[in-house]
């Protein structure tokens, strides 16, 4: 091995360890943020006591959830219960592997860009890590061996495979538009005109079902505490438990960046560092998800799934005909 | 080398996990051990530089038909996975018979001669001169194949209506 070669591969590895330390700090401050925020809209104060603005809170809950007691129920299947919060976990980070959060940058004499990897087929790698998210549900309820673990992680998968459809219709819409599954292709596309000018629709349907799709309020049925104590991680406790949460918070912050990405035009705007516009719209996209959770009531389970099927579904085959009539006229045209 | 290294990992957890398949007790691990297989096959698939495939491959095979699979396996065994005994009389025997002629079969082709790529010789290079992976893909399936890809799409569209038929009899 040549040592350009073993260079290149150091700076990959930094990034990818960049970007995971950056993910689960962000993940943590995330949490404290939506407790003020919504603990504010419910016109409460929240979390403000443990340093200043309550800002090591988040050190707290995390130390709190490392020394709690590891409880493993009876009649667990005790490999998968114990592969499950792993799964939920990994696909999670591993989507962030080809979403380009700014241009290129000199590091160590050498351009570098702000992504680990550019594929060819970049938004279908997203899509493939995100069907793979429903395992950690599945596994978790089926084996914890407990009736509500399992009613909550049938209902969550049901919601899951049934949301995934509407999400990738949703951005078949900019895949016509911008003619490339390289999401960084698709950012460059997006110089002159964002994606959610000419997609307004699919933005739109994509908001709804990405909501739906990683679980949050008003779609966050499989833990309906009224009904399935806690879902499919009702019988998980401590470190486990936790993964289940973050993967949660990576989940939103993957679909909002993907937002970003493919319908907000990316790092692209005037005046400011790419860098500095990428985390304004991705800020703007997770204040809508907390948002949403202080002001929608949760849905009932059969209308979640009509929503689904019978709205969103056709809604986004109507856009796909439409962007692509709109592209053959076009095409006539000029 | 690097290459070299990462398919004997990838071809031995495909192995197996393959044979995990056939020898794990419950049957929920054995629906696992497809998966794992399923995605070692999808990082063969990296390796030979078709990503295309490989994403569909993570999305159609491990993502979606082996969630069902799952459904099916643990909304039916309701002892928690446990495999059920014979169904069909003399079931074992068949299954041994059936298995041993597919292998046959399989021996057969293998011999007769190498598994070589044919068609426009789409070497790498030259699909990135197509300008990737999914285009040329596309390209093949509406130009070359596309009677072939319209008769598969009739027929998922014949089954998808025959499912709905089925499950709701009284529409």
């Amino acid at each position: 091995m040549d040592l350009d070669l073993l260079i290149d591969l150091g700076i990959v590895g930094v990034k990818i360890a960049i970007a995971v330390w950056v993910l689960l700090t962000a993940v943590a401050y995330l949490i404290f943020l939506e407790r003020r925020l919504v603990g504010r809209m419910q016109a409460r104060i929240g979390p403000n006591r443990v340093g200043p603005f309550g800002l090591l809170q988040p050190l707290a809950d995390i130390l709190k959830l490392i020394f709690k007691e590891e409880i493993i129920p009876q009649g667990v299947d005790l490999p998968v219960y114990f592969l499950a919060p792993a799964v939920a976990v990994i696909p999670a980070l591993m989507s962030f592997a080809v979403i380009p959060i700014g241009p290129s940058i000199q590091i160590l004499g050498r351009q570098t860009p702000l992504y680990i990897a550019d594929l060819n087929i970049g938004l279908l790698y997203v899509l493939a890590m995100s069907s793979m998210a429903v395992y950690g549900v599945v596994l978790a309820g089926w084996s914890s061996g407990s009736k509500y673990s399992f009613l909550g992680a049938l209902r969550s998968s049901a919601q899951m495979i049934s949301y995934e459809l509407p999400v990738s219709l949703a951005v078949m819409g900019v895949l016509l538009v911008s003619g490339s599954l390289s999401l960084v292709e698709i950012v460059e596309s997006q110089k002159d005109v964002w994606n959610v000018m000419l997609q307004p629709l699919g933005f739109v349907l994509y908001l709804i079902a990405a909501v739906a799709e990683v679980n949050r309020a008003p779609f966050d049925l499989p833990e309906a505490e009224t009904e399935l104590v806690a879902g499919y991680h009702t019988e998980y406790s401590s470190l486990k438990w936790g993964l289940f949460f973050l993967s949660e918070y990576i989940n939103m912050i993957v679909v909002s960046s993907l937002a970003v990405t493919l319908f907000l035009g990316g790092w692209n705007g005037p005046l400011l560092p790419p860098l500095v516009w990428y985390f304004i719209k991705l800020f703007a996209l997770i204040f809508l998800f907390v948002w949403l959770r202080a002001t929608f009531p949760r849905l009932r389970y059969d209308r979640l799934m009509q929503l689904g099927w019978k709205r969103l579904m056709p809604l986004a085959l109507v856009n796909i005909l439409l962007t692509a009539t709109a592209i053959v006229v076009r095409d006539m045209l000029l | 080398m690097l290459e070299l290294v990462i398919f004997w990992i990838t071809a031995l957890i495909g192995l197996g996990s393959a044979l995990g398949v056939i020898f794990a007790r419950n049957t929920v691990h054995s629906a696992l051990f497809l998966v794992l297989h399923l995605l070692a096959q999808a990082a063969l698939y990296v390796l030979l530089e078709a990503h295309f495939i490989a994403a569909v491959q993570v999305v159609v095979y491990a993502g979606a038909i082996m969630v069902l699979f799952l459904f099916v396996i643990m909304m039916l065994s309701l002892e928690r996975g446990e495999a059920a005994g014979d169904r069909v009389p003399g079931q074992r025997v068949w299954a041994f018979g059936l298995g041993l002629t597919f292998l046959t079969l399989l021996g057969f082709s293998l011999a007769q001669a190498p598994i070589r790529g044919q068609g426009e010789g789409l070497t790498p290079e030259r699909i990135v001169a197509l300008g990737g992976n999914t285009e040329a893909l596309g390209r093949l399936l509406f130009t070359q194949y596309l009677f072939a890809f319209e008769v598969v799409s009739v027929l998922l569209l014949v089954a998808m209506v025959g499912a709905v038929v089925l499950a709701k009899r009284r529409l």
